[in-house]
């Protein structure tokens, strides 16, 4: 099939953006949207131009560095996917589809669609670990983790960082991603002795990034590849009051 | 060159103590007083920079992607093996030791795969030391289940994220030591070139991607951690960025290659489906648990999957290997589903897959058990083919997927280049011809968490207060120089054929003859066809854009010039081995069955190549099987 692609071009952080039009044909349905792109990278390059640069690595809905807005939505039409899980099926014949970068503050635009996202590393590196060293471990059977403990520990830890969250929504506001890694965490008994630190450090790190509030529309759950629930927030907010009385 | 491999005196089961109790440590005051690069953020990396960093050594630690959480070890999905009989089903230190060898058919090191089994049963600890979340049973215990090539239940997991738990678990240590100052990390930025300097690892040359600027670091040791290289087939199961430039560069200074024909073709990935395919997607092995493999007992058999009865179907790994059925390794797998394929049994569009079935385990487990055991990867299923797995069998096809080959090293993990070690998937080291499920994220997560933590004190005592040339020496220089004049002349190039085109022609070129099976006459042209595509790969390639900037065509470029050179390499070792083991099954040796035909009088040895200006020689080390006696590997 025939598309017409209207994409996000920006050389770097320095200088302006603009869309440019572009129009690819021998489009398969079969095809995964970032094979599409792939093709019409391929017939840039053989005109002489340079090619749009996205984030992309697995291809595989895992390593979260895909991540754009298409046709307004992170990650495309369908609720809860990847990029590169978005297969051109979803498009039709002679669609124009609008393509941007994650836009937010705290995502600086490194070129075309990609964006630096190191600030969710810097939330991290402040708190979202626990302080075990290597050699030290008790028998890991003698930490006893129900199943629904576990579990509900897991539907957090599986965030994949893509950013989605952010991108989606209106305040730009890193609350599901601080959150999900904070539940994942703190619901686990290993994690508990460092819960107040955590939660303190990395919600304050997260205003220092410059992410917005939150102010629980909820879009980022429903863009959120991994199903990661608002009630996370709710969570993350219960311990950081905890946290503060008891600072 | 005699190769060394430092195998430690004693019992198998003392080897690995007593090294620890032998080898020289560094004084925890002078630790501060080294440098030391990782190259590579994934389990292995990210594991090592870690540790390395809690040990008081000065780290900088690099990847190509924007986070090292993104390293391709997120992707594993089935699981991960240690040896702690919690099922009380047999298992042992010495069974999982006994089933890596077997399982690499018996061309791996003793001393190697006992201390693989043996460092399992503490990392699962040390995991869930650091949070990763893994299924547990309503009592609260870890659960298991197993994968293929074992009788036992030895494999943990977190539902079918066990890649990404684990590498999370990595980079959150390496975030701690970011955070202390320990571990300085380059993110996007990418290893072009190794600096040795009077025969050791003194450095490396990159380039920032997103800049383009080329930039020199110096150590007092380099630890490559960079992953596998089976994207040289452009289509496998492999993230795109996948590369082996680093350990190519490395293996032109001096470094041995061992192996390198060694691939794993994974029996359970989705058909390709167009020439445009990118890659290939891996659904995990942990679904031929429950999962049924068949196809049509009659050729051609252009039915639907529901109309054929059970008495025309063909559950061909069940019939012919009955103790393990499903479960058989996946080298046998693999084979045995392009045998059915060959064969004119393949379903689907292209007539390139056999169906995995879960018709059976639905009527026996019920669906909401099959949901919890496998239910994201039925999601990923879906949204991939748009089919519902639960109403029809899955389609799947052998794809290619690990490499078992690598940058030779001994005992210490350490090259044939002084002060430089290779950990993870990027070395040669435990799985010999064929790599067991599940034991893969085990070997990148000891190499990085437990062995070469201790190892390298043992090279870094003997550098101790000698000053280190810094990257104003002229090697760093020639290096850089090197590394420029590359791009420049890809940059100039301006032919007419992409990158991708010549991509494509190298796969096909490798998938056809240098994958699953393997025959002389094959491999001597693909050896010219590879000379024809380098060749024609630096006169009429095009690469568009700037090297001052984030392009990735020349990204792309830069490695398909490294993997054309290690496609090569691979068709010669590929040609050497005159027998079939494990991945490496050459058509001329096998039983009249079609099952491999292994030599041990002449073929035990790890093939380990030096690189001399493309005319490449090989070296043998010896295999010696002390404890066990090599077998004939059935699975019947
Ligand atoms: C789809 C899939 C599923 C799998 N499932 C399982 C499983 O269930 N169980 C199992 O045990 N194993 C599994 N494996 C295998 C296992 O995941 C890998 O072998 C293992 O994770 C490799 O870890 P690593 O640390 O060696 O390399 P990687 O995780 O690949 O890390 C490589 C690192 O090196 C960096 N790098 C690479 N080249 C350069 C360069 N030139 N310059 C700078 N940095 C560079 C990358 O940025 C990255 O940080 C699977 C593999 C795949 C592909
Ligand atoms: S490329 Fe990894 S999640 Fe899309």
């Amino acid at each position: 099939m025939k598309v017409f692609f209207k994409i996000w071009r920006q050389l770097n952080s320095d200088t302006k953006g603009q869309f440019h039009d572009y129009e690819v044909d021998n489009i398969s349905s079969e095809m995964s949207f970032l094979e599409a792109l792939d093709t019409l990278n391929e017939s840039l390059v053989k005109k002489g131009e340079s090619v749009i640069a996205f984030d992309h690595d697995c291809r595989e809905g895992i390593c979260g560095q895909c991540g754009v807005f298409i046709n307004g939505r992170a990650h495309g039409p369908n609720d809860n996917t990847t990029t590169c899980q978005l297969h051109m099926r979803s498009f039709s014949q002679g669609d124009t589809i609008v393509v941007e970068p994650w836009r937010a503050k705290a995502f600086r635009v490194v070129k075309d669609l990609v964006v630096d996202r190191s600030s969710f590393d810097r939330i991290i590196q402040s708190g979202g670990f626990m302080s075990t060293k290597t050699g030290t471990a008790p028998e890991a059977n003698s930490i006893l983790i129900g199943k629904d403990v576990a579990d509900y520990s897991m539907d957090a830890a599986a965030c994949i960082g893509c950013g989605a969250c952010v991108a989606t929504c209106k305040n730009s506001s890193a609350a599901l991603f601080t959150s999900a890694k904070i539940t994942h965490l703190n619901s686990l008994p290993q994690g508990s002795p460092e819960q107040n630190a955590r939660v303190l450090g990395m919600t304050n790190q997260m205003e220092l990034e410059d992410f917005g509030h939150c102010s629980f529309t909820g879009a980022c759950e429903i863009e959120c590849p991994e199903q990661i629930s608002i009630s996370n927030i709710a969570r993350m907010n219960h311990d950081l009051l905890k946290a503060n009385l008891l600072k | 060159m005699k190769l060394d491999a430092k195998i430690p005196k004693g019992e198998l089961e003392k080897k690995w103590s007593n090294y620890q109790a032998n080898c020289n440590l560094v004084n925890t005051a002078n630790k501060k007083k080294f440098d030391i690069i990782v190259v590579g953020s994934g389990l292995a990396g990210a594991g090592a920079a870690a540790t390395l960093a809690e040990l008081g050594y000065k780290v900088k630690c690099f990847c190509y992607q924007d986070s090292p959480r993104r390293a391709h070890s997120v992707a594993a999905q089935g699981g991960i093996n240690a040896a702690k009989n919690y099922q009380h089903d047999g298992d042992s230190v010495w069974r999982m030791f006994y089933d890596t060898l077997k399982g690499g058919d018996f061309r791996s090191r003793e001393a190697n795969v006992y201390r693989l089994a043996e460092l399992s049963a503490p990392l699962i600890d040390h995991f869930t030391a650091q949070g990763v979340p893994f299924a547990r049973e309503y009592g609260g215990v870890l659960s298991n289940r197993s994968f293929g090539g074992v009788q036992v239940q030895r494999t943990f997991y977190a539902r079918g994220q066990t890649g990404q738990q684990l590498l999370v678990a990595a980079y959150s240590q390496l975030s701690k030591m970011v955070a202390s100052g320990g571990v300085t990390m380059f993110t996007r930025e990418e290893m072009l070139d190794l600096v040795t300097i009077d025969g050791k690892a003194r450095g490396i040359v990159t380039r920032d991607l997103e800049t383009g600027e080329i930039k020199k670091h110096s150590a007092h040791a380099v630890v490559l951690a960079t992953g596998g290289y089976s994207r040289v087939f452009r289509l496998s199961t492999l993230a795109i960025g996948c590369n082996g430039s680093a350990i190519w560069s490395a293996h032109k200074k001096g470094a041995l290659f061992a192996g390198p024909s060694f691939t794993q073709i994974h029996p359970t990935a989705l058909p390709q489906t167009s020439e445009s395919q990118s890659k290939l997607t891996l659904m995990s092995e942990s679904l031929r648990n429950d999962g049924r493999i068949w196809v049509p007992l009659k050729a051609n058999d252009s039915r639907k999957a529901e109309d054929i009865p059970e008495e025309e179907r063909d559950y061909y790994l069940e019939r012919r290997y009955p103790s393990f059925g499903n479960l058989c390794p996946r080298d046998i797998a693999s084979r045995a589903a392009k045998e059915r394929i060959d064969n004119g049994h393949g379903v689907g569009a292209l007539k390139n897959a056999v169906y995995l079935d879960f018709k059976h385990a639905i009527a026996r487990l019920g669906e909401d058990t099959v949901k919890d055991r496998y239910g994201n990867l039925f999601n990923m299923y879906e949204k991939i083919t748009g089919i519902n797995a639960y109403k029809e069998p899955m389609l799947i096809s052998p794809a290619a997927h690990f490499s078992m080959g690598g940058l030779w090293v001994d005992y210490e993990l350490m090259t044939t280049v002084n002060g430089l070690y290779a950990i993870g998937e990027c070395n040669y080291s435990d799985h010999g011809a064929n790599r067991l499920g599940a034991n893969s994220l085990l070997q990148a997560s000891i190499d990085g968490y437990f062995i070469l933590p201790n190892t390298i004190n043992n090279y870094l005592s003997t550098e101790l207060n000698k000053e280190i040339p810094g990257v104003d020496h002229s090697e760093f220089s020639k290096s850089e120089k090197l590394v420029k004049e590359k791009i420049e002349r890809l940059m100039n190039i301006n032919g007419r054929k992409t990158v991708d085109e010549f991509h494509r022609e190298l796969g096909a070129v490798m998938w056809q003859e240098c994958a699953m099976s393997r025959n002389k006459l094959g491999l001597e042209n693909a050896i010219e066809k590879i000379k024809e595509i380098k060749s024609s790969f630096w006169n009429e390639v095009i690469v568009t854009g700037s090297d001052k900037e984030l392009n990735p065509e020349l990204e792309k470029a830069l490695r398909l010039s490294d993997f054309i050179e290690l496609a090569e390499l691979m068709c010669l070792d590929a040609l050497e081995r005159d027998e079939s083991c494990g991945a490496h099954f050459r058509e001329e040796f096998q039983t009249k069955e079609g099952e491999a035909l292994r030599d041990d009088e002449k073929y035990s040895y790890v093939s380990a190549w030096e690189y001399n200006e493309g005319d490449y020689k090989v070296h043998k080390e010896k295999l010696e099987f002390e404890y066990i006696k090599p077998t004939v590997r059935s699975y019947k």
